[in-house]
């Protein structure tokens, strides 16, 4: 049994119901001998066009169910704030489901609940997505309105006040009532000390609390246009159809020539010193430990250094099987769970994170002791051929797997264009994963595992205060 | 948290017209009638007698089981609680001649995926394989569901994480709410007690007691079933006979007696020093075969199960602000059943918020919703049944709840038509029946202002 003890950095959804897997990467079919056949199946057959006004069309067809999943992706989200409002690309998406001249405040998400579907959005780093499920034959009115509040947003002070306090409320929920995700928050404002990266999507809560009406249309007007965003749609459609009804709803809205520019974020310096952040909390029920290295996105990799940080990461910190399980869980027996992951779907970096819960008869310094001695084995030795053909294995499988699902399909491709990648180079993965050595990955590990860019973090726990009175404590 | 409650109401109701189709084994099948796509579901029982729902679909090179013993964690017993939680974590720790690492190499090798989960009444397993490895992922859970090892290192280890999410858990808000309002609503009854255990019940359960549990719950007569994806009528029975044949028809549960809450407390505060309170709220409902089941349900979508279109949503988080996340839910379980509900908002706005619920409960309870109201959930819950469908590994969730609920393999048919048919009337007599808000309970944890009231 392998318990995850970190979780990945958050992204704030508009609704209660967190989306899960936001995909590590832009995973896609890889060519295994053994498992060609298989994967030549079960890979998408994608199309991909552009209406006359700049937006983007992805079509995925999955014609199982007469359902489709319909997504705009703008290329905009958290890194791209103005200094000051952090938060602002998600409170604009909340905004979102408010108003237009056609439909009355609040009533976005009613409506597509009245036509049997589901809505919801989410903000990261680098985009601002809006997507509903429904029913094939819907799917005109969906793009309909999607199309509408791209353009026509209304706003009223009452509405924006009254959801700003939602997003503190958010806030609270996600971040204040954690301490483990508190120190997540506070390793990446740590890590990165000069990209935007640091600054938390949902926002600091001192920014957030002074956000206004017109902050957010700004926001709006700056970056919210048909070249800004790209469409995709998996399910029951035909690329034909598609573009068809993309033409009738957002083909018929003007880009803006102001967008569209190269998006240049500040860029970090080089780095002089590891940090440590040590976060201790009454509300904390164990010890952990996390370090986080700065490491390359796919966006911003050498060919073939992302795909071998993927293997290495899998290889080092995949559940049970993997090097820091084995060594930290079984062989030392000085923490309780321990993992790893590489997060390579951001445009401007990407990240490396491993993490342990620490055994009771253990130590923090111990378990580091012996998270350092795996890392150190890497970067000498490299990793047997079972460990390689494993991993790669590993993520053929997630690739069919993921092609039972539409909406999966639908944020693969979403997430990986939005992030710089293009359709080939998705589809090309693949061949590069399959291309990738032992001894790439070595090298990979004694590039990135360089602990003057990491920051390392740990919790734990204080003892309550006497501050539940018997008084009022009926169990 | 919330949406891990919420969850629970997205496995639930169905629609379907009955068509007769051949197949080797097949004696029934039933065809789930959308537009352009039909979902044929086979009965199938196996050479051995195993009972089974298949859903063929080629398309994808693999394919998801499902399946359910009766016994969950309702069977732990007094003093071991947490023993079918801890049997979850051991499943894939070593079964036959295979050690814990072999086991999990293997099934790394092989990309196979299994899991297990323990509800309340059911010990619930999910299979995936792709089609390519299918046989050989058949030999590694044939051996898991007959010859698990419980080897003492394994065991420690697991044990060891189990603890350290206790000890996390306690700290928890979400967490402690949900055990506590639990604990409060059923105290003595098996439903009350911690489903993850306590750290004391952890320490004392040992190997032998993981197979007792296993021996009295993983039998054939309490075995539920379905199959999607690629795989054939004939080679989905071999596969449920080569895994299943195997084990012993009957078993032994101890009975769980019917229940309705009977809390301690009718506001319990449970303080904590976080910013954010986090209450859970709730009353008896009407079991699954109640004959106001549906409407309940349909009642439940209404006032917080609907998402951004229910009237908690709308009053507490749209209109005022207060909270993030609000919501409710109808669960039935074998022997009770529950409308439960919580909500998340900062310690100085928790007696409003749930004020706001309160009175909004006793207006839905005197007056009604509106057909309005009812008509827009009515066309949401007929209208996305479909999404349900459409993944492999979606239908078989699904159907197994059916199978397991014993809605027959035509619910998948009848249930639009039978939300369809409630009435304006129907409802409103439900929520007069089920919304007795005098007899709320509530469990608040934070640092809630002016809780629980003075006097």
């Amino acid at each position: 049994m392998s318990l995850s003890s970190a979780s990945r950095s958050a992204t704030p959804v508009r609704g209660v119901f967190p989306l899960g897997l936001l995909l590590s990467a832009v995973s896609a079919l890889m060519f295994l001998q053994s498992f060609a056949t298989m994967a030549a199946t079960a890979q998408a057959r994608v199309s991909e066009f552009k209406l006359d006004n700049g937006m983007q069309v992805i079509v995925v067809p999955d014609t199982r169910a007469p359902v489709v999943t319909h997504m705009v992706w703008y290329k905009v989200g958290a890194a791209d704030e103005p200094h000051g409002s952090s938060g602002i690309a998600h409170f604009l998406e909340h905004l979102m489901f408010k108003s237009t001249e056609k439909i009355a405040i609040g009533e976005f998400s009613k409506i597509v609940a009245r036509l049997g579907g589901q809505d919801n959005a989410f903000t990261s780093n680098d985009c601002t997505a809006y997507f509903q499920r429904i029913a094939k034959d819907r799917l005109p009115q969906v793009m309909e309105m999607e199309a509408d509040r791209m353009i026509n947003l209304k706003l009223t002070d009452k509405e924006v006040l009254t959801e700003r306090d939602v997003i503190l409320e958010e806030r609270r929920s996600r971040i204040e009532n954690s301490p483990a995700a508190i120190l997540d928050e506070q390793m990446s404002a740590s890590l990165y000390q000069n990209h935007p990266y640091h600054i938390p999507v949902i926002g600091w809560m001192h920014e957030m609390a002074k956000l206004s009406q017109a902050d957010a249309l700004a926001f709006y007007k700056k970056y919210y246009a048909p070249n800004n965003a790209i469409l995709v749609v998996a399910g029951d459609v035909t690329a034909e159809g598609v573009k068809a009804l993309a033409e009738a709803t957002y083909g018929k809205i003007k880009s803006n020539p102001a967008v569209g520019a190269p998006r240049v974020r500040p860029s970090e310096p080089e780095a002089r010193a590891p940090r440590r952040v040590d976060l201790r909390d009454q509300r904390a029920g164990r010890t952990t430990l996390s370090r986080h290295y700065i490491a390359p996105s796919y966006t911003t990799a050498a060919p073939g250094e992302a795909e071998a940080l993927d293997l290495l990461l899998k290889i080092m910190g995949g559940g049970t099987t993997g090097r820091l399980y084995k060594k930290l869980v079984v062989a030392d027996a000085v923490a309780s769970s321990a993992g790893g992951y590489y997060s390579g779907s951001n445009m401007d970096s990407g990240k490396i994170g491993l993490s342990a819960v620490i055994a009771d008869d253990s130590t923090i310094e111990k378990t580091e002791a012996a998270m350092d001695a795996v890392i150190a084995e890497l970067k000498a030795t490299p990793v047997s051929a079972e460990e390689l053909e494993r991993a790669k294995k590993a993520y053929i499988a997630e690739y069919i797997y993921e092609s039972d699902n539409q909406s999966t399909l639908a944020r693969r491709y979403g997430w990986g264009v939005v992030a710089g990648s293009t359709i080939a180079k998705i589809d090309a993965w693949p061949q590069e994963i399959a291309k990738v050595t032992a001894e790439q990955i070595r090298a990979a590990a004694v590039k990135y595992f360089e602990l003057k860019n990491s920051v390392t973090g740990t919790l734990a726990p204080l003892p309550l205060e006497a501050a539940a009175t018997p008084a009022t404590q009926k169990q | 948290m919330l949406s891990v409650i919420s969850s629970s109401h997205t496995r639930m109701l169905g629609f379907v017209s009955t068509v007769l189709a051949p197949a080797l084994l097949a004696l029934c099948a039933t065809t789930f009638a959308t537009a352009a796509h039909a979902m044929k579901i086979q009965d199938i029982t196996t050479p051995a007698g195993i009972k089974a729902w298949l859903v063929e679909e080629h398309s994808v090179p693999l394919m998801a089981m499902r399946f359910s013993f009766k016994g969950g964690n309702a069977q732990d017993g007094d003093g071991k609680e947490g023993i079918a939680h801890f049997l979850t974590g051991m499943m894939d720790e070593g079964a036959g001649d295979l050690d814990s690492l072999a086991f999990q190499n293997r099934m790394e090798e092989l990309a196979m995926r299994m899991s297990f989960e323990d509800g309340r009444d059911n010990l619930y397993g999910s299979f995936e394989t792709l089609s390519e490895n299918r046989a050989e992922s058949q030999k590694l859970l044939k051996l898991v569901i007959n010859k698990p090892r419980f080897d003492a290192d394994a065991h420690e280890r697991v044990r060891a994480q189990l603890l350290s999410g206790l000890a996390a858990a306690a700290r928890n808000p979400d967490a402690v709410a949900n055990d506590k309002w639990l604990a409060n609503a059923f105290p003595g009854h098996p439903y009350g007690r911690p489903a993850t255990g306590s750290i004391a019940s952890m320490k004392t359960i040992l190997p032998a007691d993981l197979e007792t549990y296993r021996r009295n719950v993983f039998v054939k007569s309490s075995l539920r079933l379905v199959v999607v994806g690629d795989i054939t009528a004939a080679e989905a029975a071999a596969l449920i006979d080569d895994v299943f044949g195997a084990l012993p028809v009957v078993g032994k549960l101890t009975p769980v007696a019917a229940v309705q809450p009977k809390p301690v407390e009718k506001m319990q505060v449970i303080e904590m020093p976080v910013p954010q309170s986090v209450a859970r709220f709730g009353l008896g409902a009407m079991g699954r075969k109640d004959k106001d089941f549906m409407a309940a349900f349909v009642l439940n979508h209404i006032i917080g199960g609907g998402g951004f279109s229910s009237r908690l949503m709308e009053e507490v988080r749209e209109k005022r602000g207060l909270a993030y996340s609000v919501s409710s839910y109808i669960q039935p379980f074998d022997a009770t059943s529950l409308f439960g509900g919580g909500v998340a908002t900062k310690n100085e706005q928790m007696a409003q918020s749930l004020a706001i619920i309160r009175a909004e409960l006793k207006r839905m309870a005197d007056e009604g919703p509106t057909q309005s109201e009812l008509d827009g959930a009515k066309s949401n819950l007929t209208g996305s049944f479909a999404l349900r469908f459409d993944t492999n590994s979606k239908i078989a969730t699904q159907l197994l709840y059916f199978l397991a609920e014993d809605l027959g393999i035509d619910y998948v048919d009848r249930r639009n038509a039978e939300i369809d048919a409630i009435s304006l009337d129907d409802i409103k007599k439900v929520a007069k029946r089920l919304l007795v808000v005098d007899d709320l309970f509530v469990t608040v944890v934070g640092k809630p202002v002016g809780l629980p009231p003075k006097g």
